[in-house]
């Protein structure tokens, strides 16, 4: 089987000056696999502040891990050179959140689209390059007549999102990150938006690593889903099963606190609490939910809780179901479905 | 029980370079005291520009066209400037769209409290005045030593309650909360809309949240107001709206909202929002309207009561 892009214990602390004790731990520990063979849809999911970016600049090569290693078909992505960083550029593709940001107001959509084309030499001639950029547009249910020669400006914020989705096709990406894609959309834009990626991986077995706060939309797009708070994986899991029965106390705060849109499920009324955070180093060392936890015991503070099995497709790290197998870090992709 | 606050023929419009944008289209609202009332419709449906005009806050290239704005029986739009001004946070309160970034970052919360107050209140004494700025922060559940911080020293959704704060500052009969928390992650959000309810409770204030979430809606008003186009096409009970919306648009948006029953199955409302500059003829949603008949293309549809829901659609016009 052969592994498209690997974390191998990638740890990214930011720190502050040369005084490294002062540090914010962005991401810690996270291991996962990315096949080839197998595409999926995995789920990142947090609040802000949870490390979900991190892990997305990090897959992208933008920013170097502090410890640990992210291998991209076997070579650690630093160590990239020539054509082989090239191609790496060429199949990891990213969405990002503000559709508005990523276009230059001074030239016309067209832009975004020929200067990839030109810059991976993807078209034999401008006919061709023309007839790729209109599929690509196609394919995310776009008219290209109605799309190219205009400027930023004249575009919706749906539409701009799925040039950035097309743009992305348009290199035949191995794997996509998205990060909060619709965060900035209307509600009835959404589902466009979301179809066109579930297309992307269903139609050209695209990988997509979903990052968002939004459990309602990661339940409808992905396979797998990956809880993090605060640069820990709380909850990993197939998405079903994570939002349908969540096992770590955060992940049922996440998911009692989103507004449902249905009338006889309100708010809170699974009974979970919302407490602030009070500032304290409680849980410095342990669980790093400790503070805000309802549940929270003597043992939390210990150390951190390893990653229990609490069903064949599900972990949570979790002093509360110490009782269980214990699956080691690195091998938190195993639980996950394709 | 008469109205508190009363929306009538309100109508705002931009004057571009292309012409000009009828943002809002002769608009009518009511809404009791202690009510809480969801204005929904996608970008550009004029839902911010409904927010700014009561407020009478639009700016050039836009204008208040016609209409009024009464709270409690004093119409907003005859007020002078003077009198506008001081009538912003003591009748009508605004809450923006990521006010948290609004406060001032090297002024303390108290001194922008205070600040608000002495405007209004020019002879409240110093005590009284930090008094009712501290009983102000407690009431949106923050601590009374947040008096003395600065906003820096603050999270995203403990700014957001400050905004609250010096929202309620005054008792304003209205408040406009613009998507409070659409800068807030979920755990934040409920919090935030929890204390705003709980407020609204203790000072009985009329609110107006404006969004296009409409779980938050679900959750939180008791009658929702839906937008297209510059005008009102559905207003309706919480309840009625999600069991059984009568506007084809509102239908549509109802059909769009995630459950976690039909998991992978997206409907979308097909189409795309109108720009305000070429507003279709008749019913601004016909084009999009998977019930459309002759008349909708030339007639547009008046807003008439079906027995206490209000809905502007030819579907419900007895002989059309």
């Amino acid at each position: 089987m052969a592994h498209l892009l690997e974390f191998r214990n990638v740890t990214k602390t930011y720190t502050r000056g040369y005084f490294a004790e002062a540090g914010t731990t962005a991401l810690q520990d996270f291991s996962m696999v990315l096949d080839e063979d197998s595409p999926t849809i995995m789920t990142v999911a947090g609040e802000s502040g949870s490390g979900k970016t991190t892990l997305a600049m990090l897959l992208l090569g933008f920013i170097e891990p502090s410890k640990g290693q992210i291998l991209y078909r076997g070579t650690n992505i630093k160590n990239l050179r020539g054509e082989e960083r090239m191609t790496f550029r060429r199949e990891v593709q990213a969405v990002f959140q503000d559709p508005f940001a990523v276009f230059n107001p001074f030239y016309t959509v067209d832009h975004l689209l020929t200067v990839p084309i030109e810059r991976f030499k993807l078209a034999k001639s401008k006919a061709d390059a023309r007839n790729k950029m209109e599929e690509a547009l196609s394919s995310v249910g776009l008219r290209p007549e109605d799309i190219l020669g205009r400027f930023p400006h004249q575009l919706s914020g749906g539409q701009r999102q799925r040039i950035n989705v097309a743009r992305a096709l348009l290199l035949k990406p191995k794997v996509l990150v998205a990060d909060e894609p619709v965060s900035m959309v209307d509600a009835s834009l959404r589902a466009n938006i979301l179809e066109s990626l579930r297309g992307l991986h269903r139609d050209h077995g695209v990988s997509i690593v979903y990052i968002t706060h939004d459990l309602t939309t990661a339940y409808h797009v992905a396979n797998s889903i990956v809880v993090l708070y605060k640069g820990g994986v709380m909850e990993a899991g197939d998405v079903e099963t994570v939002i349908q029965k969540p096992e770590h106390p955060y992940t049922k705060l996440l998911i009692d606190s989103i507004p449902w849109p249905d009338l006889d499920r309100r708010w809170g009324s699974d009974g979970m609490m919302v407490k602030e955070a009070d500032g304290s180093d409680k849980g410095a060392k342990g669980c790093r939910f400790m503070g805000r936890c309802p549940h929270a015991i003597d043992a939390c503070a210990v150390g951190v809780p390893p990653l229990y099995r609490v069903g064949p497709t599900q972990v949570a790290s979790c002093v509360l179901h110490s009782t269980k197998p214990v699956l080691p870090a690195v091998q938190l992709t195993d639980v996950l479905p394709v | 029980m008469s109205a508190i606050l009363q929306v009538r023929d309100l109508q705002v419009s931009y004057y571009t370079d292309l012409g000009r944008a009828t943002a809002l289209n002769r608009v009518n609202l009511d809404l009791q005291a202690g009510e809480k009332l969801g204005l929904v419709g996608e970008s550009g449906s004029g839902k911010s520009t409904m927010a700014l005009a009561m407020m009478r806050m639009i700016k050039a290239p836009g204008r208040i066209e016609s209409g009024s704005v009464d709270i409690d029986g004093v119409d907003l739009m005859k007020l002078t400037d003077e009198e506008m001004r001081l009538a912003r946070l003591s009748r009508i309160a605004y809450i923006p769209q990521g006010a948290m970034n609004s406060l001032n970052p090297v002024l303390r919360i108290g001194a922008q409290m205070m600040d608000a107050i002495h405007a209004h209140v020019p002879d409240m004494p110093k005590e009284a005045m930090i008094q009712r700025a501290k009983d102000s922060l407690e009431s949106v559940d923050l601590k009374r030593n947040v008096f003395d911080m600065y906003p820096h020293e603050l999270s995203g959704g403990m700014k957001q309650r400050v905004c609250i704060a010096i929202g309620i500052l005054l008792k304003p009969k209205v408040i406009i909360a613009d998507e409070p928390t659409s800068a807030l992650d979920v755990v934040t959000q409920r919090q935030v809309m929890e204390t705003i309810d709980r407020v609204q409770k203790e000072i009985g204030t009329a609110v107006i949240l404006i969004g296009h979430d409409m779980g938050l809606m679900a959750q939180f008003v008791d009658k929702v107001a839906v937008m297209y186009a510059g005008r009102l096409t559905e207003v309706s009970a919480v309840r009625d709206m999600f069991t059984s919306p009568m506007h084809p648009y509102a239908q549509a948006l109802i059909k769009s909202l995630p459950n976690l029953k039909n998991k992978g199955v997206f409907s979308g409302i097909p189409g795309l929002a109108p720009s305000l500059l070429r507003i279709p003829s008749g019913c601004a949603f016909h084009p999009r309207c998977t019930q459309a008949m002759e008349s909708c293309k030339t007639i547009v549809p008046e807003v008439k009561d079906h027995s206490g829901r209000l809905v502007a659609c030819h579907l419900y016009t007895e002989g059309a």
